[in-house]
Parts: C-alpha cells; structure tokens; sequence
C-alpha cells in the first residue's frame, strides 16, 4: 500500500500523530495512547494490522530493543509528497 | 469473595525477591520452602502489609517462556502497581539502574510508565490523577 492511502484511514492518523509525540512505543503503549487520548477503541490485533500498513508504506519502522518491539514514525514518503507538488517552495 | 493473592512468573524467585524488595520497595510477607530451590514466596507493600499479595511464582512450566515472550514483545505488562506520583517513582527507579521501556507518559486520567523487572516481566506503574 502506497502512502496516500495508508494515510486515509484516521486510527493510521492518530498512529502517526502519537509515534511522533514520542517514538520508540510497543504496540501495548500505543494502544493505551488511542484508547485513552483518541477513544479509539480498536482491538490490538487491528492496531498491529494498521502498524504492519503503516511499514508497508515506508511511514513506521520498528527495532527490537531487548526483547520488545519499537514503532518509529518515518516522515520520508511524506516529504517526497511535498515535494511533488513543491510545496514549501511556492509562497 | 475478594482478591487477596495475584502473582507473577519470576526466573530466580531469590534474585525477583531482592529485585520486588530492595529495589520496588515492597516488604516480603511469606517465604515457605516447596522442595529444592522452591518457595511459596510472596511480598506485600509497607503501606499496606495486609493488602494484596503478589506471589512471586517460578516459571519453570513448559508454557510461561513462549507466553512471557509474547506478551513482552508487545510491550505489555505481566503486573500494574499503584504509585502517588509516577515521575517521581520513574526517578527514584533510574538512579537505582532500573531500565524503563516506556518513561512516564499523561494518557487522560492516568500518568503510566513501564520497566523491566529482571526477572522476565514488564511492570506497568500507574498514578491516577484526580478527575475535576
């Protein structure tokens, strides 16, 4: 899934809006996080659905520090979004 | 009917025990000897030695390694634990060499960290702010 539709979903949004608050989040943190700060009350199998489409587009990555998993947002694919319309360069 | 003992799987109750008491804070309640190298071993917090138990269990069966693995790799904690204030707490457990996977974070009514506690768990601590 490209960028442009991994983003049109609104839970991925919030996924997005919260990893950037703070990365480095296991799924258990990130779901606290949409539950109690979203209201979003997803279960944690369909976070880790929208996770695994947020890596597919290149905007999560995720290291294993210790044995747990850690998320990372990635801004690369929505920079070359703004650079296709050359957005920053126009007043 | 009322909750009085919950427990958690501990890799080397000796080492969980020091770790629960020296380290956590928590007072030992009970210790009996359950054969070789085993205890019914429990502790208790000094603010409320006839509260909850938590038992500090072996976790010699088959079945906890895949489990605790599992649930580690998603961050989630084995235990929550009551705390007046949670960067205060998160502090205290940093200089003692406490290593924290997710530091004190404000999620609606609750401030939340969670740490490792050597012995093959995650430990949530909690502070529940007052709601106007």
């Amino acid at each position: 899934m490209d960028a442009y539709r991994a983003i049109a979903d609104p839970t991925r949004r919030a996924i997005l809006d919260e990893l950037v608050d703070r990365g480095g989040q296991s799924l258990f943190e990130l779901c606290s996080r949409l539950t109690l700060k979203h209201g979003i009350t997803s279960t944690r199998q369909a976070i880790s659905q929208h996770l695994e489409v947020l890596e597919e587009a290149g905007l999560v990555r995720w290291k294993r520090e210790g044995r747990s998993k850690l998320h990372w947002f990635v801004g690369k694919p929505l920079k070359a979004i703004a650079k296709r319309w050359r957005i920053g360069e126009q007043a | 009917m009322r909750i009085n003992i919950t427990g958690v799987f501990v890799d080397d109750q000796q080492k969980a025990l020091r770790f629960y008491t020296e380290v956590l804070g928590f007072e030992k309640k009970v210790e009996i000897p359950f054969g070789e190298d085993v205890w019914w071993l429990t502790v208790v917090s000094p603010s409320e030695p006839d509260g909850t138990e938590l038992l500090l269990e072996p976790s010699t069966h088959p079945a906890v390694g895949p489990f605790r693995a599992a649930l580690v790799e998603d961050g989630i904690p084995a235990a929550s634990f009551a705390v007046d204030d949670a960067q205060a707490e998160y502090e205290r457990l940093v200089a003692k060499g406490v290593r924290f996977v997710q530091a004190p974070a404000e999620m609606g009514p609750v401030v939340v960290a969670v740490l490792d506690d050597t012995c093959g768990n995650l430990i949530q601590i909690c502070e529940q702010r007052a709601t106007e």
